[in-house]
Order: C-alpha cells, then sequence, then structure tokens
C-alpha cells in the first residue's frame, strides 16, 4: 500500500500519467523545435512563437469544419491536409514577418523580444475577431478517438500515439535537415557569422528567411497536434510560450539532443506531480528545479564543446 | 583580371579609400603593404561587399569584365571574388569539411575537390573535426580552402600571416604560389611582412591614408624604400 493506493493501482497510475506525460512532451518537442532554430540558433526571442502555433491549430479547426460540410467521405483522413495548411500558414506568415520586422533586428536580440510580443498582442486581436473569443475544438475522425487496453487500469490514448508518432517523425526531418543538408550547413553558417557567411557566397537573407519561416511551420505542426489535447483559443498560445522558453533555455541553446532531454523531463515531472499534487505546485517544483539546474549550470544541459 | 578604378570608400565623414585604382593582370600575386590604419582592411571588405563603397567601379573577368560594386557579397562571390579574412573567421562550429563545403554554395557542387585536400593535407586528416578546435596556423589554412571552393578567379587575402609562426609564413608564402600556378588564379595579399612579400608577390604596392605611393615589381625593388613606408 502506497498512500490510499494499492501497489499495482500505483504503477498502473504511473504509467498512465507518463503516457499523458509523453503526449505533453510530444507537443513540447513540436513546439520547443521550432524555437530551438528561431531562438537557439538564430537568437531571435520570438515571443509570437505561441501564435504561430495557434494560427497552425486554427488551420485544423478550419479544415475539419470544411472536410465534414463539403467532403464528408475524406473526413477520416482530413488530419493530413490539416497539418499540411497548419505548416503553410505557418510558414508564410513566419517569412512575411521575417521580412516586415525580423530582418531589422538581427543585432538587437532584446528589440526583438519588445517587437514579437507586440506582434503576439496583434496576431491575439486578430484571432479574437476573426474565430471569436469561444474557444473551439476539432472533431477527431473515429480512428483517432478511444484508447488501446493494456491491462485491466492502464488505457493508452490513441490520439496520444499518434502525435508521438508524428513527433519522432518531425524530429527526426529536424535532425536531418539541420545536420546533414546542405541547407542546414548553410543555415549554421549564417547563424554564426552573418557577415563571413555572404563573403564564402551564401545568400545570407534568403536562408535567414526560410530558416524564420521553417521555424514558424514547425510550431504550425505543434498547433495541428495541439487541437487533439486541448482546445484552442485566441490566447491559448500564452500558456506555453514560457514553457517552450524554459525547455530550450534549460536543454542548452542550439543543441537539439538537449532540447528533446529537458522536454522529456520537465514534460514527465510535470505530469506525474500533477497527479499527486494541484497543478500549480507542480509548475512550482519543476521551475524551482529548472532555476537551481541553471544557477549551477547557466549554459544549458548539453553544449558544443569548442575553443571560441 | 581585376580592376579597380577610382574607388571611394568612407565611414560617415572619415574618408578612408580616395580615388583608389588597380590593376591585377591574370595570374599575377600583387601584395598592398602599408601600416596600421592605413586602409588595407577595408580596401579589402569593400571589394568583397561587406562594406559599401562610396563611388568608383570594381570589375573582374576579361571577355567581358563585370562590374561588382553594386552586387551583394554573395553575389561578388559568385562572380569569381574569394575572400579571406584578417581573423580568419571560420565558423567555429562547422566541422573541417562542412567549412569548406560552404565554400561549394556558388558552384552548385557537393563535394570538396581533392585538389585542395592536396593543396592543405591537415586538413584532410581533421576533415571531422571542428573549426573551431584547429590551431592558428590551421585555420588559417581553412579558411584559405574554404575562400578556394567557391573556384574563383581572384582571391583576397588580408593579413595571412597575423599571429602564426614563421615556418608556417613561408610554408603559405609556397602554398598561395602553388594555388596560382595551379589554378591559374590572380592573388591580391594585404601584408605588413616584408619578407613573406618578397617571397611570392610579382608586383608590391604601398597604400598610405587610402592612396598607393609605391608601386613596383618584385625584380628590382628598392627594399629600404618599403620599409622606410613600413616603419613608424
Amino acid at each position: 500500500m502506497i498512500g490510499d493506493y494499492t501497489y499495482t493501482e500505483f504503477t498502473s497510475i504511473l504509467a498512465m500519467q507518463g503516457f499523458a506525460g509523453l503526449t505533453l512532451f510530444s507537443v513540447f518537442v513540436l513546439m520547443a523545435l521550432g524555437l530551438a532554430i528561431i531562438f537557439g540558433q538564430m537568437g531571435v526571442i520570438n515571443m509570437a512563437h505561441g501564435e504561430f502555433m495557434i494560427l497552425g491549430a486554427y488551420m485544423t479547426y478550419l479544415c475539419s469544419q470544411f472536410f465534414s460540410v463539403y467532403l464528408p467521405s475524406l473526413f477520416s483522413i482530413y488530419f493530413f491536409f490539416a497539418m499540411i495548411l497548419a505548416f503553410a500558414a505557418s510558414f508564410l506568415l513566419g517569412m512575411l514577418v521575417e521580412w516586415g520586422l525580423i530582418r531589422f533586428l538581427y543585432r538587437r536580440p532584446l528589440d526583438t523580444l519588445l517587437a514579437t510580443w507586440g506582434l503576439s498582442l496583434i496576431l491575439q486581436q486578430a484571432y479574437r475577431s476573426i474565430f471569436g473569443a469561444r474557444e473551439v475544438g476539432v472533431t477527431l475522425p473515429d480512428w483517432l478517438m478511444g484508447s488501446i487496453a493494456l491491462t485491466d487500469i492502464i488505457e493508452i490514448p490513441i490520439n496520444g500515439l499518434f502525435v508521438m508518432g508524428l513527433t519522432a517523425l518531425i524530429t527526426l526531418g529536424v535532425y536531418f535537415g539541420m545536420f546533414r543538408s546542405n541547407w542546414g550547413k548553410r543555415m549554421r553558417a549564417v547563424v554564426q557569422n552573418r557577415t563571413m557567411a555572404g563573403a564564402v557566397g551564401i545568400n545570407t537573407k534568403m536562408v535567414d528567411r526560410m530558416t524564420f519561416g521553417l521555424g514558424c511551420g514547425i510550431a504550425g505542426i505543434a498547433g495541428s497536434a495541439f487541437t487533439m489535447i486541448g482546445s484552442t483559443g485566441p490566447t491559448a498560445g500564452q500558456l506555453y510560450i514560457v514553457d517552450t522558453f524554459l525547455i530550450v533555455v534549460f536543454g542548452g541553446a542550439g543543441s537539439l539532443i538537449g532540447t528533446i532531454a529537458s522536454a522529456f523531463s520537465i514534460s514527465q515531472a510535470q505530469s506525474t506531480i500533477e497527479f499527486f499534487l494541484s497543478g500549480s505546485m507542480a509548475k512550482v517544483l519543476t521551475l524551482l528545479t529548472v532555476v537551481g539546474i541553471l544557477m549551477l549550470r547557466p549554459q544549458g544541459l548539453f553544449t558544443l564543446k569548442i575553443r571560441r | 583580371m581585376l580592376s579597380i578604378d577610382k574607388l571611394h570608400v568612407a565611414y560617415g565623414q572619415s574618408k578612408v579609400i580616395n580615388n583608389l585604382c588597380l590593376d591585377v593582370k591574370p595570374g599575377e600575386i600583387v601584395a598592398i603593404m602599408g601600416r596600421n590604419g592605413m586602409g588595407k582592411t577595408t580596401l579589402m571588405k569593400s571589394l568583397i561587399g561587406i562594406i559599401p563603397s562610396r563611388s568608383g567601379s570594381i570589375k573582374i573577368g576579361e571577355t567581358p569584365p563585370e562590374s561588382l560594386e553594386n552586387l551583394e557579397s554573395y553575389q561578388r562571390v559568385a562572380k569569381g571574388l574569394a575572400y579571406v579574412p584578417q581573423g580568419r573567421m571560420i565558423f567555429p562550429a562547422l566541422s573541417v569539411r562542412e567549412n569548406i563545403e560552404t565554400g561549394l554554395t556558388v558552384t552548385g557542387q557537393t563535394t570538396v575537390p581533392p585538389l585542395i585536400y592536396e593543396l592543405f593535407p591537415v586538413l584532410l586528416e581533421m576533415k571531422d573535426r571542428r573549426g573551431g578546435n584547429l590551431s592558428g596556423g590551421q585555420q588559417q589554412q581553412l579558411a584559405i580552402a574554404r575562400a578556394l571552393a567557391s573556384n574563383p578567379k581572384v582571391l583576397l587575402l588580408d593579413e595571412p600571416t597575423e599571429g602564426i609562426q614563421p615556418s608556417i609564413i613561408k610554408e603559405i608564402a609556397r602554398t598561395l604560389c602553388r594555388i596560382r600556378d595551379e589554378m591559374g588564379l590572380s592573388i591580391v595579399v594585404s601584408e605588413q611582412v616584408l619578407s613573406f612579400t618578397l617571397d611570392m608577390a610579382d608586383r608590391v604596392l604601398v597604400i598610405e591614408k587610402g592612396e598607393f605611393v609605391h608601386d613596383s615589381p618584385r625584380a628590382g625593388i628598392d627594399e629600404k624604400k618599403v620599409s622606410a613606408f613600413l616603419s613608424v
């Protein structure tokens, strides 16, 4: 007996909360991957990252509405179209924002914080005006609903599994894109030394725009996945932005493995503690731990070892 | 191969390069010498397009010469100009191989030409190390290799001997001559070390307050006069 629970009940709770944590982890990773590119690599403090995610969520919502009214026969696979639409919308808005705002601020990281915060307020109001202040939810196709019963007590929701698979796929994609492709090499060269990258023949403006757009596009996919576990409102992005920055900073800016490791530890800690204590206590405990670790290791969990 | 005509460069009100003219022939190695603050680095930076020029023209190539003065850096590289900056400026977190590959961008190729590793065998040995973990002399070789990867017509080098031991300076001089002979490109190098210049340059120019005050071929150069310009 542990507290009021028997031993099997306790392990089942741990397993299910652990799985709920894995779903949260997946959304965190998707959010943080975009930010790891934009903040970790480019050094832009993008406070509007949550709003890019919500844009993806609204696109998914629109898609589900569209398919249920006009193409009910294809409703079961609308989610794949929704993800593409979410990526494209956030990617294009990201490129537009880079062109209109961010490109003037690369040497002034603190100004990007103010500018993108303003942008996030503008976007929130835009969502409120267009989609209304009430939260909206999407209807999932049948095959994504329900759960798999592993034992009598442990049940694993299918949409959680789907989000996890999606995250794994996109993480792999980002890894190969950043560290194995020509585009990734150019991107890393540009963020390390913008002037010199131009002087070896790289079109830095183009690379900057694509990189920012891609980070935003991944946030859009995160938003798409987000609709499965929460409802979408104009300010829902705000709830996640702090956690996302926390993950990127804790993992070590610029390290993909670090981002994943810190997303894992933070989401697992939160969802497990949440069950036994309250949500706010869970937040307090994780924040305290992270602050403590960052005081001892300000560069984050993982860093590159090179002479500077 | 490279011709500069009436080039003016200024930072705000302070004029650094005044009415500068220079003609570099194909396969020629030109050394630009001068004391600190006389405009060597500014000239190099304005040639590659990091600093905008006020007026004047920069042309590259022979048939027909192409104007560079209104292009962005990466477009100048595509036209055949390559640049090795003062202080090397390699990408520290990229591996040696990746560093060289960034120079391939304008050529559309994806593999490093074997000639580059032949010129700098040490880079082949260390190709998977991060650029930032190389020594100063190795980083200098990496910076030259990166510039050569874009298959240039004219190579600009800004003080390549800065902070490098004498034996390696001699080696760099030999390598530059070899690059000229094997790749057939023109080289413009800014320098303070006279012995290094005499080891490789075909022509020596002295820059003072943004203007050339001395111009002579290496054969029959008045060494005393040049060192008088260089001494403070």
